[in-house]
């Protein structure tokens, strides 16, 4: 069965571009609608009732960000992937930290988007290099920084540690996999790991680092 | 805090105090009410706000006044204004001939302030200055008033024998004027400090649109001509993205760069420029750049180089983590590959660009390479100063 996907773009033209090139690469992705704004997406998403919805972070009104917020205020079953142009480390840390389970930029090939479209409805995790960059940054433990009151989730284990910097060398999950003697199966358990801890870290540094840094 | 437009009596400003504090309206007017009694201050407090705080903008709505509200608001304003005149009396400080021209005065101050709160209200509603001539009508009358009591309280309270009587005439006009025209004078504030932002606004939207007209409408310009050449076209929008996006995030461009991350960018960029490839980075962390990592950011690039050069691909990654002690960088491609034994000895892009820079300096190359598998060089160099927080 196909992956159901749902658009969300403020730019006509890109959103058209998306869904030709999803419709004619593939059958395991079916996009079945799309929206331009805010409140066009939430009223979309609850009618439609996808299984991915490609996320556009920069929109009037809120952006990605409240989309994200609206729609896990309902409780619906929808996974989001987030797709932008911006590198700016502050929207990627947002934009994951608002629920989004991955964040690709709108430059990727068009079948490595339907890979993380696929991989996301799985319930896993997709990290562009650059999020895997940001993430390891944001948890680097650098003189000064902040305590560490939750270990369970201020903390990156040496393992995924690994991972993220093979993600951000621009290696492929199997890639990883063969690198570090384990399972692809493993390699996705640690990276939805790592997406949970930069969602639910409470560290001082991750918000902080996330506004400071404003890289490119 | 604003003024309030609907279901005012005087001025709004209890009704504006009231939605302020989250208080009902009654206790606003009461408390007014209750300090106007001692001795006025409630006045004194009614006429400072009124001066200072803006009115409500219009909205298209305006309900009409609560009729037993309006009743109760003059009920109070006529308890608290009467109290105050009979302890007045009582403690016999102030006299009729004193107390009664003053509130005429005021009484014509406020006609002719509440005029240019309309006056203000139709211009916001119409754009016009047009007054009216009920409008007029209403403000001579409340400069007349005004005169009339200043005039009566002189000929009440002063002795024109102590001072000379031009000089008086002369102040009482001066204070006369100054009363009536507050409301222009807060108007001309006012409209200062709003011509000023919108001075301020314009002045940043032609900045903008002058740097996107060098550099955004250029390129395109550009692109349109070479649109034949798809090499080409790439190389101009990749570079295009790149200024823009560092004009957009506030990073320096052209200079000499002072950090590692600005140096590795900075080399990606040209080879960008060079080959037509895309060379995507990703830096962890960041450090002043010092003669070792100097030569590791020129080995780095010149990894980049023979990727382009000999890969036969169009991206090029470049990942670079600095840590406490050392800084790697890995230039990474998923092109042809070779087998580093059957490099020819007098091809020196890697042993002397690469290697020879990288052994200086006391840093390691590792490479990893098959025929068909891509290349990645690996590139470690100590450092000598703590990191940077």
């Amino acid at each position: 069965m196909s992956v159901r996907v749902f658009l969300v773009d403020d730019h006509a033209l890109f959103r058209a571009g998306v869904r030709a090139e999803l419709d004619s690469i593939t059958d395991e992705v079916e996009v079945v609608g799309e929206a331009g704004s805010v409140g066009e997406a939430v009223a979309g998403i609850n009618h439609h009732k996808p299984d991915v919805v490609l996320l556009d972070v920069h929109m009037p009104d809120g952006g990605g960000a409240e989309v994200l917020r609206q729609i896990r205020a309902s409780k619906q079953e929808v996974v989001f992937l987030a797709l932008s142009v911006s590198d700016a480390a502050e929207d990627v840390i947002n934009v994951i930290r608002a629920g989004a389970r991955g964040y690709v930029t709108k430059t990727i090939s068009s079948q490595e988007l339907v890979k993380a479209v696929v991989r996301v409805s799985e319930g896993d995790a997709v990290f562009s290099p650059r999020l895997a960059g940001f993430v390891l940054d944001a948890f680097a433990d650098r003189p000064g920084a902040a305590p560490i009151s939750d270990p369970e989730l201020d903390l990156l284990t040496p393992r995924e540690r690994d991972v993220l910097r093979l993600l951000a060398r621009g290696y492929a999950y199997k890639e990883i996999a063969s690198e570090l003697f384990i399972s692809v199966k493993t390699v996705e358990t640690h990276v939805s790991s790592v997406l949970r801890k930069t969602q639910l870290s409470n560290r001082y540094e991750l918000s902080r680092w996330a506004t400071d840094r404003r890289l490119v | 805090m604003r003024r309030r437009r609907s279901g005012r009596v005087v001025a709004g400003v209890a009704g504006g105090l009231a939605d302020h504090l989250g208080a009902p309206v009654f206790w606003v007017r009461a408390v007014f009410a209750l300090l106007t009694a001692i001795s006025g201050v409630g006045i004194a407090a009614y006429a400072l706000l009124w001066m200072f705080v803006q009115q409500q903008p219009v909205t298209e709505a305006e309900p009409v006044t609560d009729r037993r509200e309006w009743q109760q608001a003059v009920g109070l304003a006529a308890l608290g204004l009467g109290i105050a005149v009979f302890t007045g009396l009582l403690a016999n400080t102030a006299s009729a001939w004193i107390t009664g021209p003053i509130a005429v005065a005021l009484v014509g101050a406020a006609v002719v302030w509440r005029e240019a709160d309309e006056a203000q209200r139709r211009r916001w509603t119409d754009g016009a200055l047009s007054r009216g001539r009920a409008g007029i009508v209403r403000a001579v009358a409340g400069a007349l008033l005004v005169g009339v009591g200043i005039a009566a309280f002189l000929l009440n309270n002063i002795s024109f024998d102590v001072l000379p009587g031009a000089l008086v005439a002369v102040v009482a006009t001066l204070i006369g004027v100054a009363v009536l025209t507050v409301p222009l004078w807060m108007r001309l504030v006012r409209d200062l400090g709003e011509e000023r932002t919108k001075r301020i606004r314009t002045e940043e939207r032609a900045e903008i649109a002058a740097h996107l007209h060098d550099s955004v409408l250029q390129t395109l310009a550009l692109i349109q001509k070479q649109a034949e050449s798809s090499r080409e076209v790439k190389r101009l929008a990749r570079s295009q993205e790149r200024e823009l996006r560092s004009w957009l995030y506030g990073r320096e461009v052209g200079e000499q760069p002072q950090t590692i991350s600005l140096a590795i960018a900075q080399a990606c960029a040209e080879v960008e420029d060079d080959f037509a490839i895309a060379v995507p980075q990703v830096v962890v962390g960041d450090c002043e750049l010092e003669d070792g990592l100097f030569a590791l950011v020129q080995a780095a690039r010149e990894a980049m180089v023979n990727a382009a050069k000999h890969a036969g691909v169009s991206e090029v990654s470049v990942y670079a983590e600095v840590e406490p002690e050392k800084v790697t960088v890995f230039v990474r491609d998923r092109g042809k590959g070779f087998d580093p034994d059957a490099v020819p000895e007098d091809r020196h892009g890697l042993s002397g660009s690469i290697r020879g820079r990288m052994d200086r300096h006391g840093g390691e190359v590792r490479l990893r390479t098959a025929l068909g598998e891509g290349t990645e060089v690996q590139l470690e160099m100590p450092r000598k100063t703590e990191a940077r927080t």
